[in-house]
């Protein structure tokens, strides 16, 4: 019997892709997709990188494809926005080893900026998507979308979503496809879109895409459940559970190969039964091209574009079930919090003692726009913290921006951040930049990058060091380094800067708290002689101090890192180890 | 059998994770089919954190709704009531009698209710735990989790002997002896 193993489903796609004979695998972290290189890292059959962005892991993917090889790259929805660039042609150019994109969408918003739909990029970029409902499938299709990559000559999209991304389900192991390399061959009308080359691939493409929707009744991945023929449902992903579980006796299409649909194997269903429902989170993509087919379904009518489906809500929708559930109790919510010694608390901290607003971007360092620090007033996408600061110097001019700095963490800096600096540097920006080096990408759950000095294997390579990169390489003069905790001299350096009619960089440096390297100091705890119960520790909103009930104020021994923040706020020497 | 749902809920870096790692082990020592749901990302900072586990015969849906947990298991007693309504009619809620205040709490945005167990007392089956209290006669006070899953054991499928044998498997080697004895702990309680 073969071994069977409770998997995520990203888990389980890396498995996929290690039985799949994948040789290269290229990310950038992001969730829910980041445990795919975290796990796919352990099989050495497999080199895998992070890369510094999306576009250049794409891109690295499809060299390695290009040289013959199968090649997997992964990344969170909003990354393939990043991507697109390199996907959009690689659509025309083709595949020589298969050529796997992982996009995972965030239905529900759980760490993302936007819930856009990865499938609507895929139908764009004219590219099949296939979506697995459960580990079991996650491992399978990833087997299943190398196959149709080479047989279609396309990349394929493996679309997966958080909460598939995040179950974990019985996955049965299975041994590795060692595929032969594929010897290289110059081909330059097919590996060079220039126009010439690129009208000749278009039609092809088109030529692809249709032959694929005739051919989609014989995958094995779509398949009819026929049972009680008054409710038909088409459905895909993680949704298919949810019908299964509310509609236990409907007839369901389920469908892995969502884009392009199977038009003739839809048309015999939809004749098949009374009523057909559409069941897809997000975008209606299914839904309206079986409309347009003139096909009579339901689907957005009476379900949201918006976050996550349930059973109970399909329940609710399609059945008018009520159900007899009690309502929540209210209760003040608990939102995420930078943790206690957060190296970003004492930045905010000083930003908001100056009175300074702060062009914000993606990571931990959002939370610096939310109380008690109440700092960050912008936040778009990676990267945009530099260039939006750009952007409104040279909208309101130089008076605009006179209270306003840059935050951008070191791993998103490296991402696009760094692009913008150029940017403001060339076209004669005086912003100030605040880069947040705690020497990790944070928020994802530490992971390297090219300015850590490791990589995703582990090996210990030379890091690109970033007071370099911006003094010496792009050349801005006002580079200069300062400690987190050191509040003086951070709070100095800041008001100098932002002072100053030129770019500057501050690279405020302090290792997240989380990071296993950085061994946490002695707690502090609160000399209840010396505390006139102020409250001025509290300020900066560290979990780790409380008031009681009585007004005392606490430190939760057990949450402390010892950071100091507190200490040096406190007028009456109170806080002591 | 009919499928089991079973919710652990608490605030980030309470080792919820931890706790589904070991039911994950249970379920498929037993030969059940089964799925875990867990939330990771941005509401791991301190946020509020909440993980699913369904096992039976067949499992399709990873999620467990409102009014369909059999056993709600929490960490920390703001987050029993924000969930306690997930729980089925005859249902057990297993509450830590621990208070963590949230940031809207802290800065005095909010207030942390009173009395909120002798409230779910009066509309659930109740199992009340002091498990910090009870980590600290252990010497280590990172064990509550598991005290809390001991009491939270004889609600669920398992035999005593399972427990013992995955939470030896789950949890670092350093710490399987007093993660034992944690578990008998609850177990006992």
């Amino acid at each position: 019997m073969s071994e069977k193993k409770l998997m995520l489903g990203n888990e389980a796609i890396a498995r996929g892709a290690y039985e799949a004979g994948v040789k290269v695998s290229a990310a950038y972290p992001g969730t829910p997709s980041t445990e795919i290189s975290e796990n796919i890292v352990k099989y050495d059959e497999i080199y895998a990188e992070w890369s510094p962005n999306e576009k250049v892991a794409m891109e690295v993917a499809i060299g390695a494809s290009m040289a013959g090889s199968r090649a997997l790259v992964s990344m969170k929805h909003v990354g393939v926005n990043v991507a697109s660039d390199p996907l959009y042609t690689v659509s025309y150019i083709g595949v020589t080893g298969g050529l796997v994109l992982v996009a995972a969408d965030d239905p529900g918003m759980y760490s993302s900026q936007n819930e856009q739909d990865s499938r609507a990029v895929a139908r764009a970029a004219h590219i099949p998507v296939i979506e697995p409902s459960d580990s079991s499938e996650a491992k399978e299709f990833v087997k299943f979308a190398f196959d149709l990559s080479e047989k279609y000559d396309t990349p394929v999209m493996l679309r997966t979503t958080t909460r598939l991304s995040h179950s974990q389900g019985i996955v049965e192991l299975e041994e590795r496809f060692e595929p032969i390399d594929i010897p290289y061959e110059k081909n330059i009308a097919k590996n060079v879109m220039m126009p010439g080359n690129a009208i000749k691939r278009h039609p092809v493409v088109e030529a692809r895409e249709k032959q694929m929707a005739i051919d989609g009744e014989d995958f094995p991945v779509n398949r009819i459940e026929m049972a009680d023929k008054s409710i038909g449902v088409i459905t895909s992903g993680i949704p298919y559970q949810y019908v299964k579980e509310a509609l236990p006796n409907a007839s369901v299409l389920k469908l892995g190969v969502v884009n392009p649909l199977p038009r003739k194997m839809i048309e015999k269903f939809a004749k098949e039964v009374d009523k057909l429902y559409i069941i897809e989170e997000l975008d209606p993509i299914i839904e309206e091209q079986v409309k347009s087919w003139g096909i009579e379904c339901t689907g957005k009518e009476i379900l949201t574009i918006q976050g996550e489906y349930s059973a109970n809500m399909l329940r609710k929708a399609i059945l008018g079930a009520e159900g007899d559930l009690t309502a929540p109790a209210q209760v003040p919510m608990r939102p995420p919090i930078l943790c206690p010694g957060c190296p970003h608390r004492a930045t905010f901290y000083a930003l908001k003692k100056l009175g300074l607003h702060a062009a914000g971007d993606i990571g931990c360092y959002t939370l610096g726009a939310v109380a008690p620090l109440g700092v960050v007033d912008t936040t778009v996408c990676m990267g945009s913290s530099i260039s939006t600061l750009h952007g409104m110097e040279k909208a309101g001019g130089r008076e605009f921006i006179k209270d306003w700095v840059a935050v951008i963490g070191d791993s998103t800096f490296m991402h696009t951040g760094v692009n913008s600096l150029i940017n403001m540097f060339y076209n004669q920006g005086t912003g100030t930049v605040l880069i947040l080096d705690n020497s990790t990408t944070g928020m994802t759950g530490h992971q390297d990058h090219a300015a850590t000095g490791k990589t995703l294997k582990g090996e210990t390579v030379l890091a690109v060091d970033l007071y370099k990169l911006c003094h010496d390489g792009i050349g801005i003069e006002n580079t200069r380094i300062v400690s987190a905790f050191d509040s003086e001299a951070l709070t100095a350096a800041i008001k100098e800067e932002v002072a100053r009619e030129k770019v500057s960089v501050i690279i405020v440096q302090a290792p997240c708290a989380l990071l296993k390297s950085n061994k946490p100091k002695p707690a502090f705890k609160i000399d209840t002689e010396k505390c006139v119960r102020c409250g001025m520790c509290m300020k900066p909103g560290c979990p780790a101090i409380t008031r009681k009930p009585d007004g005392a104020i606490a430190i939760d021994a057990t949450l402390c890192n010892g950071c100091g923040l507190c200490e040096g706020l406190c007028k009456k020497g109170a806080i002591v180890r | 059998m009919q499928t089991k749902n079973i919710m652990i809920v608490g605030v980030g870096g309470q080792g919820t994770l931890l706790t589904s790692r070991i039911l994950g082990g249970l379920t498929l020592r037993a030969g059940f089919d089964v799925k875990l749901s867990e939330v990771h990302g941005m509401a791991q900072r301190g946020g509020s954190v909440v993980t699913f586990v369904r096992y039976g015969e067949k499992v399709n849906e990873p999620i467990v709704e409102e009014g369909q947990a059999d056993v709600l298991i929490a960490f920390e007693k703001l987050e029993a009531m924000r969930y306690a309504h997930f729980l089925k009619k005859d249902g057990v809620l297993i509450v830590n009698d621990q208070r963590i205040d949230p940031m809207p709490v802290v800065i005095g945005a909010a207030e942390y209710p009173e009395g909120i167990i002798e409230d779910l007392e009066k509309k659930y089956k109740v199992l009340k735990i002091d498990a910090q209290k009870a980590a600290a006669t252990l010497g280590n006070p990172r064990t509550f989790n598991i005290i809390v899953l001991g009491l939270a054991a004889k609600h669920m499928d398992f035999s005593h002997e399972d427990w013992i044998d995955v939470i030896a498997k789950t949890v670092p080697e350093k710490t399987i002896e007093v993660n034992t004895k944690a578990f008998e702990l609850g177990y006992g309680m």
